[in-house]
Formats: C-alpha cells, structure tokens, sequence
C-alpha cells in the first residue's frame, strides 16, 4: 500500500545517491516539483532515464545530480537545445555525464520489458542506423521460428520512478488520462515509486479501462498542485510554453543557470513556496 | 476575410504546401512536429479533410485548431479519436504496419536520403550535438512510404550524412531490400527550392520539380552533391489562394494560442 507523506520525506526516504532514476512523463504531467525536490536534497551520482530529458532533466544535470544519462530525444520541445546537458557533455560542467542513447521506439520497448519482467526487448528497428555502433547495448538476436534478425534492448528496471498524475483516491490509488506516455511502465517496472497528484478525492469515478495504478504497486503518494508546471496537466491546466522559451535563455549560461536554481530550488523551502511564487509573477522569468 | 491583394506565397510556405498536397485523404500518417505537423495539418484543412494524424505521443487522428509547440501537447488529446501509450504507439501501430506515409524532418540528408538529427561531426567529438533519434529510425523504416520536408541548403544537403540516425536508401541501390526493412523508404524530399525523388534502380535524389522561379544553378548551388535532374522536371503549381489562407489562417491562430511571434 502507498503511504502519503510531503514530497520532502518522499524524496528523501526513496531515492538514494547513486540510484537509476526514472522520472516520465511525455510532454505531458512531467513530476517538475519533484524534480525540484531532488536538487533541494542534493542527490547525486544518479542515473537518470527518460524518453524526452526536456527541462527537467536540464535543471538536474546543470544541478550536478547526474552521473548518466539514458534517453531517445534530448530537446528542449519546440524551442532548440537543452543548453544545460550539452554544456554537459561538451564540456563536462559541472561535470562529466556518461550518455547512453537510444530510439523512443526502443526505450518505450524497454520500459514495457521491464514492467513485464523480461531481461531484454524484442523489436523491428535501428537496421541501417549508426547508433548501434556507438551504443553496445543496442544489439541483435535471431527470431528462433523464421531466423529473422531483430533488435534486442536491455529492459530498463529502475530503483526509483517518479511520476505525476491528476488524482488519487484516499486510498492511494492514481487515476492519470490524456497523454500517458510509458508511465505505467516505468512504475511497474521500478523496485520503489513515487507518484505525485494534483489532488485526493473520495472516489476516483474512473471508467473500467481507465489508466490506473493501484495502491500497492506505489510506495508514495504526495499531494502537490500544479507539481507537473511549467508541464501541463490535462484538466487542470495548460503548459507553460513561455517559460520552455524563457528556460532557452535561462540556461545559455552558467551563471543565469545558477541564479534561476538559487532563487527558484535552493531559496524556497519546498513546491509549494515555489509555486506560489510563479503564479504571484515573476519568480520564473529570465534574470 | 479575404485580402485582395494577398501577398504571395514565401518560400517556406510554398515548401509546406507542396508538401501538404503530397498527403492524399484517408491516408494515415505519422507526424513529426514543426513543418511536417504544419504540412500533414494544411492537408487535413484543405484537400484531405479525412487524413488520419498519429503523433509519437499517442493521439490517433488527432485534429488539432493550433499547430502543436511540443509533440505532447493538450490540443492533440483532446482532438484525437482516441490517444494509446507510447509503446502501443510504435508496436502497434508504426511496428503493426498501420502507418501509410512517415512525415519527417531533419537537419542532415544526404544523397541516398539517410537523415541525421544526431550529430554533426564526429559522435565521441561532435561540432554540434543535435537532439538526438526520437521516434524518426522505426519511422523511417516501418512506415510504408516516407515524405521528409526540410529547407536546402549544402550544409544540409550533403554527399554523405556524418551519422546515420534514421535510414533511407543506405549505401543506395537495393540496399533497403537487403535489410529486409518493411517500408519503401523516402519517396519524396520537399525543399523550399525542389522537389526530389530517389532515381529508379540507383535511389540516388534526383530532382523532380522545380518551385515556380527557382533555376537548377540554384539548386545545383545548394546541393552538396552532383544533383542530377530528372528527364522532364515540372514547376510547381504556384499555391492557391485557398490553401495561402487556410495555411496563413493556421499560422495566426498558433501564433495567438502560443503567445508566440514565430510559430514555426
């Protein structure tokens, strides 16, 4: 069963330095605060994996809480590069960070391999490409009925996955819809989760097929609105686009980068400080 | 509604609408974001009302009002006649061999068509390090045929890309059916200057149409290969005021929902 606790005591009971971190979230219901919560604590050497780093994982890496990187698509969405990981790995600031990259194809594969409980992922794909050259661990295997060559992909089983979805009931059952991308698959994959939900209600009113993660396949549950921002989540509110074009500006340089998480992670004692000084104006804005 | 005296149609919008009307309706496509979103979603305003849109994402015929900033946004759940997981997305639906027509970008395309969004320069040392595969390799090679839309240039054009992130026709030749891959490949390449087409037997790019006031020195010039052209190479229609305001009316209505001066 889940237990609901602050995101502080979350963060700080299941993620541990040195950990594989997945934190997801396509676009969509992106966990930023927990994101956040990470950097306040200072977490460090940590693997982290996702699909799309986007800002997020920008923040953390500029932060120096990675040791690794795993993912398929490393922009920042509709606006250029993520200023951050490419000083990163260019230049090793703040310092060096190992990548590892795949295809979305593959790491959407992998993710479903992990949940499924399978070493490996089986899939049509790479044939022709260079990434296998660079990545050992993309890699082939004969289908043993027809002798056809396929790509095989190590399963991504994290020890921790962090998620954001709209509700829970008081039970701690999570209800996400819209664009759901391979959340479900990265907590059943993990060995611990956290979930954070805009809000606890009494009964989820969920339809039979909907995408639910029940109680005890989670090991936290923390109520925090508007944690997936400057994300959006479907049904409550919109994606900051604005702030992913302030963030172009904000990370170009080391020193803006500083002052933004100075001010906006390390000068405020949790989301929920931060929060309320992004809708009250400017706190997010370029400085 | 209608101005009189219409400006006529820019480059990059001439290279949309080309590309728009390459999408036929009722065809089911998989949309990467920027121009081909903005073309695959003109050909659903105009002539292919029917189109099926997939986004990476998970939207399944998703109808958006705005053109998306990110592949992930609201407007394309929210339109979609029904939105999966990513993983359904590409084993079901691009790896199941539903796909009719690919749409892609790229930074890098050389003359057999493999694009690069990965590095420019060397992997271990790039000069520019690019975002990376994202959906393009499984796309490139499953979907059943593939249109790539990007503008021309030589640096972009290039005799042979520094990475190959997604395939087109390889080394050339049959290099495709060697790899057993489901998909036809690129069939064809818009560019704000031509439009090519790999060449019967070789898959070499070869230009097949021109746009209106384009000249071969032009395209010659941005071409970081020999061009060859093909044996009659047509000009394109000049667009029609329908599909300038339809595109133009897109544009402005992103634009607004972005809070953005350029929604491209």
């Amino acid at each position: 069963m889940a237990d609901f606790s602050s995101l502080r005591d979350a963060i700080r009971d299941v993620v541990h330095d040195g950990d594989v971190l997945a934190m997801e979230g396509f676009t969509h219901l992106i966990p930023f605060a927990a994101g956040h919560e990470v950097m306040r604590q200072k977490k460090r050497d940590l693997t982290l994996v996702r699909m799309t780093p986007d800002v997020i994982f920008d923040q953390l890496i500029g932060a120096g809480c990675a040791r690794k990187l795993i993912f398929s698509w490393g922009g920042n969405p509709g606006v250029g590069s993520l200023h951050r990981l490419r000083d990163a790995v260019e230049n090793k600031w703040p310092h060096p960070l190992e990548i590892e990259e795949h295809s979305h194809a593959d790491l959407a594969n992998a993710y479903v391999a992990g949940a499924s409980n399978l070493p490996f992922a089986v899939m049509r794909g790479y044939a022709g490409g260079d990434l296998p050259k660079h990545n050992p661990l993309i890699r082939s295997i004969l289908c043993p009925f027809t002798g056809e060559e396929l790509a095989a992909v190590p399963s991504i089983r994290p020890d921790v996955s962090i998620i954001h979805a709209q509700k829970a009931d008081r039970k701690g059952n999570v209800l996400l819809w819209g664009i759901l991308g391979v959340q479900k698959e990265a907590v059943l994959g993990a060995k611990r989760s956290i979930v954070t939900v805009e809000e606890v209600v009494d009964d989820l009113e969920a339809w039979p097929n909907a995408c639910i993660l029940p109680s005890w396949v989670i090991d936290r549950v923390c109520v925090v609105a508007r944690g997936a921002t400057p994300s959006y989540a479907h049904g409550y509110y919109e994606r900051d686009n604005r702030f992913y074009k302030t963030w172009d500006t904000i990370a170009r340089s080391r020193e803006s980068f500083q002052r933004w998480i100075d001010v906006n992670v390390y000068g405020v004692a949790g989301s929920e400080e931060y929060l309320q000084a992004t809708t009250a104006g400017p706190a997010q804005e370029a400085r | 509604m209608i101005d009189t005296a219409m400006e006529p149609a820019t480059t990059t919008e001439m290279m949309t609408i080309a590309s728009a009307r390459l999408l036929k309706n009722h065809q089911v496509c998989f949309v990467g974001i920027g121009l081909p979103s903005a073309a695959a979603n003109l050909a659903r305003l105009t002539h292919a009302p029917e189109v099926v849109l997939i986004y990476e994402s998970g939207p399944i015929g998703a109808k958006p009002s705005v053109l998306p900033l990110s592949i992930g946004d609201g407007e394309l759940a929210t339109t979609a006649d029904t939105v999966v997981s990513t993983p359904e997305i590409f084993r079901y639906w691009l790896q199941g061999g539903r796909i009719d027509v690919g749409f892609l970008g790229a930074a890098q395309i050389d003359r057999f068509a493999n694009l690069n969004t990965t590095v420019i320069g060397s992997y271990e040392h790039p000069k520019t390090r690019l975002p990376g595969a994202g959906g393009a390799p499984e796309i490139a090679s499953s979907a059943k045929e593939v249109f790539i839309i990007l503008r021309q240039s030589a640096r972009a054009f290039v005799n042979k890309v520094d990475f190959i992130t997604s395939i087109g026709f390889g080394d050339g030749g049959d290099h495709r059916e060697r790899l057993r891959l489901p998909g036809r490949g690129p069939t064809k390449v818009v560019t704000d200057l031509c439009v090519m087409e790999p060449a019967p037997g070789t898959n070499e790019l070869t230009v097949t149409m021109l746009h209106a006031g384009v000249t071969r020195d032009q395209v010659t010039e941005s071409t970081g290969w020999p061009v060859q052209f093909a044996e009659n190479v047509e000009i394109i229609s000049p667009a029609t005021e329908s599909e300038l305001m339809a595109l133009r009316d897109l544009q402005q209505r992103t634009m607004i929902a972005h809070g953005m001066a350029n929604a491209e």
